[in-house]
């Protein structure tokens, strides 16, 4: 199997807020091969848009990436390692900002954010950022580069794109705005494109839309995608494999056919168990039980214990890492000691009572507790 | 539960299980597009005389509604953004006073209400809208935001009202001791919560829930749908709930109608509507969901185009203009696949996706070097050489004007009403292909 094109290991990221240190990356990793479709799914808060946001060294103040290393077609994004007096630094092996700004964002990586009005600036045409964009990045004259920005527009498909080349972002509709970021993203041909939620906003037909058009700009120029949604139907219509996030940590990794079918964990089954479905009439949903806890002081343990059916006394106190759990075969891994690959005390430990009434207990952010 | 206050609206509360609750007879709504004193000038250089135009642009965001609701049932109102759900919900609710047509609560019209008698009745038709968030008071404790309705309506003394709420926050599966909380303390599920007991206050007959779920997580989501379930069959509830999503609807209603651009293009059971949706606009919507299941048939329905401004619709059936199923001009004579061919090519040229000009290479991509003989044929030629001379929009609008406008799609409204495959009930779809 050929090297892969983005590898992440052990990332965290953490937040320095006035209430304190919120982990809401802990330790993930994760790779993505050439041509490779990779989802990274969870509910909201669950650490995936600052997990993707890490790869492009793109974190805001007060967050800060202080571990793990992500290393790109070889070359290393970023690494960071804790000093002896315990505050983390970054190696000499990770690139400098500028050649990172230079050389990898936009031409080998590029994003696409969940509002595409925010990513458009309203105050110049459509036409002309993507020019700009192609004349910088590719070094083109101009008047190559908004030819190019044309055929880049039609290739998405927009109707009349040379007419519409003159309009202001507000003038699209949004799909069709989401539509001209991929054509950003596209320009340069990129390796990797990251995308956060870029259908989340928009409608079902529309979606079907984008997701289509992704499907064959992926044939046709063999991109690798990290899909970043908490759409189970979207999960598993387009990727090939994928990540499931709960409170900064990947709790399970798998083939699409395999998370569904072959299920691993208990928190991918009980998401997948509390969809609607679009194509059958399911009589009574199965909620997950309570909410997910502040990434600010997660449970002990592991960290989904607190709500799932299946939780024993030793979940309390070992905090499983995600490892194979199958025969090998193919390569899925899950976080839940359940498993014969971890060798623990979980087979004679009592069960939990999980639950809290419903799960409708309230805690408040301040820290007051309500047991 | 307390007993039921008494209200104006005594007798009426006769309607019984799956009798008609409320009903809307031909309900539209149009907005002036700008609002503001001078709005209705608009500057135009090539005018004869004065460079001045009078007149409003209207935004017709419903248009000729009707259905009923029945009591104790949760009818399902789908459609894309845009599409006037909300519009339809507020009139409804006589937020918004409709511009045509009457709405009947109890076989009342709304529209002669007023005064004390329209608060009344107001007091039986609640609503929970999309975002938990900005519905609540943030200044004001749980416990007061549930009462607030009762008080308005005069139910209860302050004790009463008090022991109510508490009861309610239990119903809806909040803790009760959280009477004294502040909103900002609560989760979106949980704030959900609240909306859902403050409606329930003041025992209303029928609450309109305007995407209730889509700012929530699926696992949470599941969770409000289960209480809302719940809650219906304990008080006999009846609801308009208002989505986009067609999973929710699929679980949550019992009948689901659909709406495109400000009209309603499909009514049926639930299970009618999923297993045999007939309106081309349907089963698009249907077509494209994406289905959790990576076995699922990987075939995605795709809809050409963006939904038409409401303010300028398309004539007969607004679907007509992004429809796959367009019905061939009964004047000429062309097979399916020849209809094919020449819509695919009005399509492309409307959309000027392509830069080819030359007649040959163009008949050769869109018609297989085949253009239909006849009279659609001589109108297809002109087009060809319209764009050979780079004449685009003469060549879209000769098209437009030869086939699009002639389908009966374009020339009449459509109205049909088929037979059920599932269950009883009546199945209306508006779209020409029923027309036989």
């Amino acid at each position: 199997m050929s090297a892969p094109l983005l590898r992440v290991d052990d990332l965290q990221v953490q937040f320095f807020t006035e209430d304190g240190v919120v982990r809401a990356v802990d330790g993930i990793s994760f790779d993505v091969r050439e041509g490779e479709l990779v989802g990274l799914v969870g509910e909201s808060g669950a650490g995936k848009s600052v997990a993707v946001s890490a790869i492009m060294r793109l974190v805001e103040s007060p967050g800060r990436i202080v571990g793990g290393h992500i290393e790109f077609k070889g070359e290393t994004l970023i690494e960071v390692e804790r000093g002896d007096d315990g505050e983390s630094y970054r190696t000499d092996a990770t690139i400098p900002d500028g050649e990172l700004r230079e050389r990898i964002r936009g031409r080998e990586i590029a994003i696409i954010f969940q509002d595409p009005m925010e990513s458009l600036n309203p105050v110049f045409t459509v036409g002309g950022q993507l020019r700009e964009f192609i004349e910088l990045n590719r070094d083109l004259s101009e008047e190559d580069a908004r030819e190019e920005a044309v055929r880049m527009l039609r290739e998405v498909g927009i109707p009349e794109a040379a007419a519409r080349y003159d309009d202001y972002p507000h003038q699209f509709s949004g799909g069709m705005r989401q539509r001209v970021l991929i054509a950003m993203a596209l320009a340069c041909e990129p390796a990797l494109i990251i995308a956060d939620e870029p259908t989340t906003a928009l409608d079902v037909t529309v979606e079907a839309q984008i997701l289509d058009l992704v499907d064959e700009l992926q044939e046709r120029y063999d991109t690798s995608f990290v899909w970043v949604t908490h759409d189970m139907g979207v999960v598993a219509e387009i990727c090939d494999r994928v990540n499931v996030m709960y409170l900064g940590e990947i709790v399970e990794q798998a083939p699409v056919d395999d998370l569904f079918y072959d299920t691993q964990h208990p928190y991918t089954e009980a998401l997948l168990d509390s969809v609607p479905r679009p194509d059958e009439t399911v009589e009574e949903l199965n909620p997950i039980k309570g909410v997910m806890p502040e990434a600010i002081n997660p449970p002990a343990g592991c960290r989904f214990h607190t709500r799932c059916p299946d939780a024993r006394e030793a979940c309390k106190t070992t905090n499983p890492d995600c490892r194979d759990v199958t025969d090998g075969v193919t390569e899925h891994r899950a976080a839940c000691i359940k498993h014969d690959a971890f060798e623990t005390t979980y087979e004679g430990s009592p069960p939990l009572e999980t639950g809290s009434g419903g799960g409708f207990d309230v805690s408040l952010s301040g820290g007051e507790t309500d047991d | 539960m307390t007993e039921r206050a008494s209200s104006a609206s005594d007798g009426a509360d006769a309607v019984g299980f799956g009798e008609p609750l409320v009903e809307i007879q031909n309900v539209s709504k149009h907005f002036p597009n700008e609002e503001g004193m001078f709005s209705w000038l608009s500057f135009n250089r090539d005018a004869d005389g004065l460079p001045i135009e009078t007149g409003r642009e209207w935004v017709r965001a419903v248009e000729d509604v009707s259905f009923t609701i029945r009591k104790g049932e949760t009818l399902g109102l789908v459609g894309e953004s845009g599409c006037g759900k909300s519009t339809l919900a507020r009139t409804i609710l006589r937020l918004l006073e409709p511009t045509e047509g009457s709405i009947y609560f109890k076989g009342t019209d709304l529209a002669d209400l007023s005064g004390e008698r329209l608060r009344n009745t107001r007091k039986d038709i609640q609503m929970i809208f999309q975002d938990p968030q900005s519905s609540l008071d943030p200044r004001m404790k749980v416990g007061k935001i549930v009462e607030e309705p009762m008080q308005a309506h005069g139910m209860l003394d302050s004790e009463g009202r008090a022991a109510r709420a508490q009861e309610l926050l239990e119903k809806v599966g909040l803790d009760p001791q959280h009477y004294n909380r502040y909103p900002h303390a609560f989760s979106g599920g949980q704030r959900q919560r609240i909306n859902l007991a403050r409606a329930l206050s003041v025992n209303p007959d029928f609450i309109v829930c305007d995407e209730p779920v889509s700012a929530l997580d699926v696992s949470i989501q599941a969770q409000v749908l289960n209480t809302m379930r719940d809650l219906q069959k304990e008080f006999g509830l009846t609801y308009l709930f208002i989505a986009h999503d067609l999973s929710v609807i699929r679980h949550i209603s019992d009948r689901v109608a659909v709406m495109y651009l400000g009209q309603l293009v499909e009514l049926a059971d639930k299970q009618e509507l999923f297993e045999n949706p007939t309106h081309p606009y349907t089963q698009a919507l249907l077509d494209s969901i994406p289905v959790p299941d990576p076995r699922a048939d990987g075939h995605r329905g795709v809809l050409e185009g963006d939904v038409p401004s409401p303010i300028d619709p398309p004539s007969g059936c607004r679907f007509r203009t992004r429809c796959p199923e367009l019905i061939t001009p009964a004047e000429y004579d062309l097979t399916d696949a020849e209809w094919e061919r020449v819509r695919s090519f009005m399509r492309h040229v409307k959309r000027r996706d392509f830069t080819e000009t030359d007649p040959d290479a163009l008949s050769q991509r869109y018609f297989d070097g085949q253009i239909p003989s006849g009279d659609a044929g001589d109108k297809v030629s002109a087009a060809i050489d319209d764009i050979a001379a780079d004449d685009w929009d003469a060549a879209a609008e000769r098209l437009q004007n030869a086939f699009a406008e002639q389908s009966i799609c374009a020339r009449e409204e459509p109205d049909y009403e088929v037979d059920p495959e599932y269950g009883a009930d009546r199945h209306t779809v508006a779209c020409h292909l029923c027309r036989e």
